[in-house]
């Protein structure tokens, strides 16, 4: 038993957070935000360079071959440094969904352009309010073509080919689709979170092919919980990102004649916020230790990484803010990015009750039954 | 990162699981028995008996003191097998090996080490702990049971409080004030004390759970030879903290009996409007929230043990199980009890699980104050971990009898 990152994997976490800390920086995704960016495109060149794209693609389709617990340490940074970039999107959805399953022409196909960073793909799985699973999932497939509409789907004015959650045949599936073909219509929606674009995207009989390599039957739950474990270890760095925020300043502000950081309301407030990112990040390195080493597990693992990690950085991203006081409500100060990438990850993937069933569903024993 | 048993790992968890099920099964406290505290205690004597025999008392401690000298891996691999069985291990057992135990060996003389060490891990003495007071508990420095040298003895007095099973106890951790005319934390000695020293009286005290495990200690010129003092006189505070270190370390994380999975089920096997409780959505996002803490707690656990092992110092970050530990422990078991409407206040004859969640949500108070209390480890989380400033204190420097 050795239940702690590896020296490389320290290393691997210092070296991202070094340059995401640096260039991601509050004022400059404040500037992107007011430019209209919809992401930091030469910060996803540069770390396209580093090789942080392709670290858990394979290494013979131009990655690195790294594990889910290596992606997971380059996650949380991106968490810490709440970037604007399409990572989520198109390293651990899209690119993870075409690697579990899609047929070995077209792992050849598209995995190097994804992990060289060439190519941004997106993941299209919503549908509006209504769900996406069972009898809810309208967009079809049929004879190569995608027919519906897939809305919000984050980073969908960037990506130049989606994966879409489809039904094909009565069953859910995985199409590959181009999105700069005449069947695509892309309107840009207001997002919540300013720093992540979301679209509506029309498919009017758009051509489109099914992953269809041999594990694609198994692929798409495998696909959701691997990415809630990724999500929670974005979580993870952006609660503990508003964790240091709250302290530094609560330790600068000076209230009735001594620091805000000595009194106990503030002390207990963010003592309890570090138990909540403790417990989360434990829960997160199980999940992705089960993602290599365990998958009977990982269902269980990571809808528990999920719930966790959203639990803490709800209330770190909400008592941060609370302990800046007046200036934490204000576009200058950099409490909001991380307010807002909350409300971003706790809603995406599916909420807390759908882990919540999922995670009952999948404890060992009766309960599945019961469930 | 390996969750995975390492080869020497496996080999001494199969060891140990073949030992425990050879001799676990006599010992066992079996559901819906009952045992006095007088059997419960001559149970876990005996249970310790058998594990020394076994070579597996007190694994964690150095061979020096009869213990294994193993490593900390073991120690949680054999808790964990040890866990499978519900076995009488209460702080009749507890206290000796994770408090006395320690505190003789790092401050104690080689005399003083061999007087107890073997005994202790037999089971053949069982401890009480004589810190806290009524008007010194977090602020245990604060205590006001004094010692005063008289030829080769120390004459006490003064009244110990919340000792637990000190009524099965034969013998006592202590600590008393020997000096009143220097600053609190100063003034302090440590002692280990015969509780059938005349002059001791205990006093079982009725609990809000109906037992009555703790008690009053009132000393009255109870006399406790030189020999037994335990480390230098003033050097008490020093030995109270290598006690409530051990202590805070093995805290936390209840074995496999109880826990969210048994509420879950409990859930499950509830009717409700023809299905069961577990159909209610927030029921099931509630329990799946404290499943998640619950397996949170223990990999970081886990992750603590990895620096243990390692020889780093975990420090305050032992306090952050036991906080979220106590705290998910008395919400879970009160939304339990909510699950069968008014049956969770007066269960039909045999519904035991309900009976269990009920004492379940008694002991969680307990828990939430003994051992570090919630406010008293914020402090130490933000304070150690996060360098908040410590607290105002205006008695630190002062001497104690002017205070
Ligand atoms: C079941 C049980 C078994 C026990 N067994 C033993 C035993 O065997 N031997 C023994 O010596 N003791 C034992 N104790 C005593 C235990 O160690 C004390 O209860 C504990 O240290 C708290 O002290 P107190 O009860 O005096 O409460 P207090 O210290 O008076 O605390 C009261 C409240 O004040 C809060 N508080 C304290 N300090 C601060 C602060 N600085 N800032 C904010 N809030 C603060 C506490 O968190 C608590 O909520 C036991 C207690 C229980 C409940």
């Amino acid at each position: 038993m050795n239940f702690d990152l590896s020296d490389e994997q320290k290393m691997l976490a210092e070296q991202a957070r070094g340059l995401l800390g640096e260039r991601s920086t509050p004022d400059r995704l404040r500037t992107l935000i007011d430019s209209g960016a919809e992401w930091d495109e030469p910060l996803w060149r540069e770390i396209a360079g580093m090789g942080f794209l392709g670290a858990s693609i394979a290494e013979e389709h131009g990655g690195l071959g790294m594990t889910e617990l290596d992606l997971g340490v380059i996650s949380e940074e991106m968490g810490r440094a709440n970037v604007a970039l399409p990572f989520f999107s198109s390293i651990v959805l899209a690119a993870d969904a075409i690697q579990l399953a899609g047929s070995d022409a077209q792992k050849a196909a598209w995995l190097p352009r994804l992990a060289s960073g060439e190519t941004v793909a997106t993941f299209a799985y919503a549908e509006g309010s209504g769900g996406w699973t069972g009898a809810a999932l309208r967009a079809t497939f049929e004879g190569g073509k995608i027919t519906g509409l897939k809305t919000p789907v984050a980073d969908g004015g960037i990506a130049s080919v989606a994966v879409v959650l489809v039904n094909s045949g009565g069953k859910p599936a995985l199409a590959l689709v181009e999105l700069d073909q005449a069947g695509v219509t892309r309107t840009k929606l207001d997002s919540f979170d300013q720093l992540r674009a979301h679209y509506a995207i029309r498919f009017d009989g758009a051509s489109a092919e099914l992953l269809d390599g041999a594990a694609a039957g198994q692929a798409l739950e495998r696909l959701f919980d691997r990415a809630a474990v990724q999500a929670a270890f974005e979580a993870v760095g952006g609660a503990e990102a508003c964790l240091t925020m709250a302290r530094d300043y609560a330790l600068e502000r000076q209230i009735f004649g001594r620091a805000l950081a000595g009194y106990q309301a503030i002390k207990h407030k963010l003592a309890d916020i570090l138990v909540g990112v403790e417990l989360a990040r434990s829960n997160a390195y199980y999940g992705a230790w089960a993602a290599e080493n365990a998958a009977d597990e990982l269902p269980l693992a990571a809808s528990a990484a999920r719930l966790s990690a959203i639990g803490a950085f709800e209330n770190a991203a909400r008592e941060n803010i609370q302990v800046h006081g007046g200036i934490g409500y204000t576009f200058e100060a950099n409490c909001h990015f991380f307010y807002r990438r909350e409300r971003t990850l706790a809603i995406s993937l599916g909420g807390r009750e759908a882990w919540a069933n999922r995670l009952i569903a999948n404890i060992p024993g009766t309960q599945a039954e019961a469930a | 990162m390996d969750f995975n048993d390492t080869p020497e790992e496996a080999t001494f968890r199969a060891e140990a699981r073949s030992w425990l099920a050879a001799n676990a099964p006599d010992f066992i406290i079996k559901a819906g028995e009952t045992l006095s505290d007088a059997e419960e205690v001559a149970r876990g004597r005996a249970w310790q008996a058998r594990l020394a025999e076994g070579g597996y008392a007190g694994i964690l401690l150095p061979k020096s003191l009869g213990g294994r000298g193993g490593t900390i891996m073991e120690a949680t691999v054999f808790g964990e097998e040890e866990g499978e069985y519900h076995l009488p291990k209460g702080p009749y057992i507890g206290i000796g090996l994770g408090m006395a135990l320690p505190v003789i060996h790092k401050h104690g003389t080689p005399e003083q080490i061999e007087k107890f060490a073997a005994g202790t891990l037999k089971g053949e003495i069982t401890w009480c702990q004589l810190f806290s007071e009524p008007a010194a508990g977090s602020d245990l420095a604060g205590i006001r049971t004094k010692a005063v040298k008289d030829g080769d003895e120390w004459v006490v007095n003064g009244q110990k409080v919340w000792s637990s099973w000190a009524h099965h106890a034969d013998w006592g951790i202590l600590i008393v004030r020997t000096d009143p005319t220097v600053p609190k934390h100063k003034g302090l000695s440590f002692f280990v004390v015969d509780m059938k020293t005349p002059g001791i009286d205990v006093r079982p005290i009725r609990q809000i759970s109906g037992l009555s495990d703790f008690n009053e200690t009132f000393f009255t010129d109870a006399r406790i030879p030189d020999a037994n003092r335990i480390g230098a006189v003033g050097e008490g505070w020093a030995c109270a903290m290598t006690v409530l270190m051990g202590e805070r370390l093995n805290q936390g994380g209840e074995g496999k009996h109880g826990g969210i999975g048994a509420l879950i089920a409990y859930a499950a096997d509830t009717p409700r409007d023809g299905g069961t409780a577990l159909d209610s959505s927030a029921v099931r996002v509630s329990l799946a929230a404290a499943y998640a803490e619950e397996r949170a707690e223990r990999y970081f656990q886990a992750r603590l043990r990895t620096m243990v092992s390692r020889g780093e110092n975990p420090g305050a970050l032992a306090s952050v199980v036991k906080l979220a530990y106590t705290n998910r422990y008395q919400k879970t078991s009160g939304l339990a009890m909510e699950l069968r409407g008014l049956a969770g206040l007066a269960p039909p004859e045999g519904d035991t699980e309900t009976q269990r969640i009920q004492y379940d949500y008694i002991w969680s108070t307990a828990l939430r104050v003994a051992g570090g209390a919630d406010e008293v480890l914020r402090n130490q989380i933000s304070e150690r971990i996060l360098g908040m400033p410590g607290e105002i204190r205006t008695d630190k420097n002062v001497p104690f009898d002017q205070l």
